[in-house]
């Protein structure tokens, strides 16, 4: 039988099948994302009302610390990867990933990863304690014994990051089924293909910026020790030449997951296929020469500091082509408002508020004021709140009748929404104002000039993290329960592509052994 | 859409309630008090009014076809898939605007980081976690500078402990709450004022949001920015980079004078600082006193006011360095010099030999320790200048 799957432990500790993988990455990023989560609580906690109530300003910058590498390493991006294990093969048409055994072992090297960060918690001196960005020499020099944890777990967040980039890459160059060429691949493998590439080629620069930091610890170099000849600004250069592009890494599968959803509910073409590869390839393209706009006041020479902002106000330019071309398909289409559909045009409308503040940040005589504020948090958590992760979510009420062969529970599906975008507004729309009034980053405490807002995002924060235990029942109900109506192979009335036309619901344990004909 | 109606009016209330609620408090960035700072505000409010515009249009769009494509309206799709012509129009419109937005822009730019021929020159330092300005007059005669470290005020300090037992009652009402310090960095009105901008240990940075000004201290290398103020008054800051534990706890203040008062106020500075420092023997208790008063300020933060210490800070009760036999000297040795590669900084040159004499002193006899020596400004002062390192 071609279902045939191994029972037990042994079935997901050994499995290679990209749908078993597929799956414990998402419920790894969930858990992460509830780990995290929980971190941000506390953070929202302490800045419920000006004054130090509950914990110390040095535990305080642990969690910010770990409540970024946490949802980055730990939540988005296994969230992406899990999405597409599962999707990748069956959009193409292939029985499985070109390198099945890489792809278990790029998985189970990530609780190890995440065991070993967050292990550090209960060291003596504390987990790590400077940002998720770990400015040198604040990590170096003076971080604490557990940083060299962090290291170890950033490698090997690494080495996992780059087995999945070149298993999506290898899959997708020689596994697609006859007739799939690469002009009719779906907008997620394109998105994704392009993902893998950013990957392969940043991830290293990581590794290399986290080397130099644990010789600089311990083995006596100076890469960012001025004293020894050394440069801490060399550390921003080299960690932000990894950074910008891992924010594409974290939004373009999003995009990719609104270019599948928006279609089927608006029951039309996706406009524009071709300039929707294009602005996604420019935008990847554009992601590695911007780096330094986040380093505005550091002290660049003025030409420095102009190429930076004209170079990133052009992004701009091909993400707009985006934004309008999902309008442009919505336009004269025959839309429905099923779960999916909801959460992809709030992902359209809130991933481009956040676009909007990127502007503001690009312009470098106004980013001296923004730079290192709220308005900066704000604007990141835009596009990464009801971006990356409103665009997993959306992916998950879309593709689930598929991976399960049952609708999720709709009613309560909507009220997951409804909530999540109330809250998500509440907790992040405020911080843009306590930016702009002067409120700065990464701070246990601030002036009473900042408290309603701080109040305000601290209530929405607290509903937003409450709200996504529903999101867990639903799944829970779902998946494991198995409780609602079957799904039909079709699943949505207007959906395309190979895993809706030419799959059943649920997708078998092993789907495509012989390749569609695509034409 | 029953819901969708119900769930949009409850957004609407909400935003409402959000905007009333926070009327009385700052929402946008302020315009400031220079002539860059109020360009840069207009240049923030330009691409504000750009940007809800061109939300409103697209925006628009979108809802409208939401609306008035949904399926009970419009059964039947269209079929279109692209059209070049719309497509490079909406690629060349938001090019031109990004253009009209970074023209004024550059100029804006160039014309903050053009720091030459200033007034005067300040040295501004970031420490964990105070501030340091040293006056550079440029005459080459070291006795003239003048140079002070800017720490948080004690008031501050004490509300945000307080605030632990914010649930007992104990409410913060003070305005100026995390933004106060003991000795605020002076300049001269209508003078332009270059900053040079370093710092001793991590990364800091300098930001006095009413100039516009924010900077990164980089420790190892020297970064410039500049000012000119007008208006007389007394402006606040903050450090914006984090920069470990008290990050949030080293603001700045900028006090801005008429230029005869700074003169005035300089001159005093310089005057104090050539009288050389104040060596009278103290009395045990004056010792404690002003120890205890010195503790709190520049050593409580790391090992806590009872002394117990805080995870990578150690403790200073009944430990070696502090109670062990004949380790005065390394005491000594330790606060002035600190300890390399650890976040123990050297108060050499940051405290007065009476302060550093009271601060040992308290250390060495408070919580318990009672090993009753006793440190005199003198002995310091000795070390410092010939017995020390």
């Amino acid at each position: 039988m071609a279902d045939h799957k191994p029972k037990g432990i042994s079935r997901w500790l050994f499995t290679t099948n990209h749908k078993d993988i597929g799956t414990m990455y998402l419920v790894f990023s969930f858990i992460m994302f509830l780990i995290g989560g929980a971190m941000a609580m506390v953070i929202r906690a302490e800045l419920f009302q000006p004054g130090l109530q509950f914990v110390e300003p040095n535990f305080f910058n642990q969690m910010t610390t770990l409540h970024g590498l946490i949802m980055v390493f730990g939540a988005v991006m296994p969230a992406t990867v899990g999405l597409a294990n599962w999707l990748i093969p069956m959009m193409i048409g292939a029985p499985d990933m070109a390198l099945p055994r890489m792809n278990n072992w790029s998985f189970w090297i990530l609780p190890a990863a995440f065991t070993l960060l967050l292990s550090s918690l209960f060291m003596e001196g504390g987990a790590p304690n400077f940002g998720w960005t770990f400015y040198a020499p604040l990590s170096t020099t003076y971080g604490p014994p557990s940083t060299d944890f962090f290291i170890f777990g950033v490698h090997l967040m690494g080495i996992s990051s780059i087995m999945g980039a070149i298993n999506v890459i290898v899959t997708v160059f020689n596994m697609r089924a006859p007739g799939m060429t690469l002009m009719k691949m779906p907008l997620f493998v394109w998105t994704w293909l392009i993902t893998a590439f950013l990957l392969v080629m940043v991830m290293p620069v990581l590794a290399g910026a986290v080397t130099m930091m644990l010789t600089d610890r311990h083995f006596g170099t100076s890469f960012f020790d001025a004293a020894g000849g050394g440069d801490p600004v060399m550390f921003q250069h080299i960690f932000w030449f990894f950074g910008h592009p891992e924010v594409y890494i974290m939004i373009l599968p999003a995009f990719g997951i609104a270019s599948a959803i928006i279609p089927t509910f608006s029951r039309k073409k996706l406009f524009g296929y071709s300039s929707m590869v294009y602005a996604t390839a420019s935008i990847a393209f554009l992601s590695f020469i911007v780096w330094a706009h986040h380093m505005f006041t550091v002290g660049m020479p003025v030409k420095g500091e102009l190429f930076f902002m004209v170079a990133t106000m052009l992004i701009a330019v091909p993400t707009g082509v985006k934004v309008f071309n999902w309008i442009a398909t919505m336009w004269k289409g025959s839309i429905t408002y099923e779960t999916p559909m909801l959460y992809a045009i709030a992902f359209v409308i809130l991933f481009t508020i956040g676009g909007f503040s990127g502007v503001m940040l690009a312009l470098t005589p106004v980013d001296w004021q923004y730079h290192d504020t709220y308005f900066v948090v704000a604007h990141f958590h835009y596009v990464l709140f009801p971006g990356a992760i409103f665009g997993t979510m959306a992916a998950v009420y879309y593709w689930m009748p598929k991976w399960t062969g049952r609708m999720y529970d709709e009613k309560l599906a909507k009220i997951h929404f409804w909530l999540s975008i109330v809250f998500v507004n509440l907790t992040f729309f405020p911080m843009h104002f306590s930016g702009l009034a002067g409120m700065q980053r990464r701070v246990p405490d601030y002036n009473i000039m900042f408290s309603d807002f701080n109040m305000w995002s601290s209530i929405g924060a607290f509903g937003l993290g409450l709200t996504q235990f529903l999101f867990l029942w639903i799944l829970v109900k779902t998946c494991m329960l198995k409780k609602g109506e079957k799904a039909t192979d079709q699943v949505w009335e207007g959906a395309e592509g190979l895993e809706f036309t030419h799959l059943p619901s649920p997708a078998p344990y092993h789907s495509f052994d012989t390749p569609p004909k695509v034409d | 859409m029953s819901l969708f109606r119900k769930v949009a009016l409850a957004v609407a209330a909400l935003a409402v309630l959000v905007l009333t609620g926070c009327s009385e408090q700052a929402y946008n960035m302020r315009e400031g008090v220079t002539e860059i700072s109020k360009e840069v505000y207009s240049l923030h409010m330009i691409v504000i009014w750009v940007c809800v515009v061109i939300g409103v249009l697209t925006f628009g769009v979108m809802f409208y076809s939401m609306f008035a494509h949904r399926k009970s309206k419009n059964p039947n799709p269209a079929k279109f898939s692209h059209s070049t012509t719309v497509e490079i129009i909406w690629t060349v419109i938001p090019f031109i605007i990004l253009i009209a937005l970074a023209v004024p822009a550059v100029k804006l730019l160039i014309k903050m980081e053009d720091s030459s021929n200033p007034d005067m020159t300040v040295m501004v330092k970031g420490w964990q976690w105070k501030w340091e300005y040293k006056y550079i007059d440029g005459d080459n005669d070291p006795s003239n500078d003048v140079s002070f470290f800017s720490n948080l005020d004690d008031a501050s300090r004490q509300q945000a402990l307080n605030a632990g037992k914010y649930f007992s009652g104990t409410k913060i009402e003070d305005e100026n709450y995390l933004l106060e310090v003991d000795n605020p960095l002076v300049i001269p009105a209508g003078q332009k004022v270059r900053f040079l901008v370093t710092a001793e240990d991590v990364i800091h940075s300098f930001w006095v949001p009413d100039f516009s000004v924010k900077k990164d201290a980089i420790p190892g290398f020297i970064n410039e920015v500049w000012t000119k103020v007008d208006e007389p008054g007394i402006y606040r800051g903050v450090c914006a980079e984090l920069c470990g534990k008290d990050h949030g706890f080293m603001p700045i203040v900028v006090k801005v004078l008429e230029q005869a008062e700074y003169d005035a106020w300089l001159a005093e500075q310089v005057e104090a600082a050539k009288s050389g420092p104040d060596l009278n023997e103290r009395t045990m208790a004056q010792l404690m006193t002003e120890g205890e008063a010195a503790y709190n300020k520049y050593c409580a933060a790391c090992h806590m006011p009872n002394g117990q210490g805080n995870g990578p800070f150690p403790s200073l009760i009944g430990t070696e360095v502090v109670t062990g036999e004949g380790s005065v000297d390394k005491h000594i040795d330790i606060v002035l010099n600190g300890v390399p590669g650890t976040a123990m900084q050297a108060f050499g040159a940051q405290l007065t030999e009476a302060e550093i004499a009271a601060i040992i002193t308290y250390e060495r006899n408070a919580w318990g320790n009672d090993t009753g020596d006793k440190v005199q400004p003198q002995d310091i002062y000795d070390i410092k200048n010939g017995g020390g390192e």
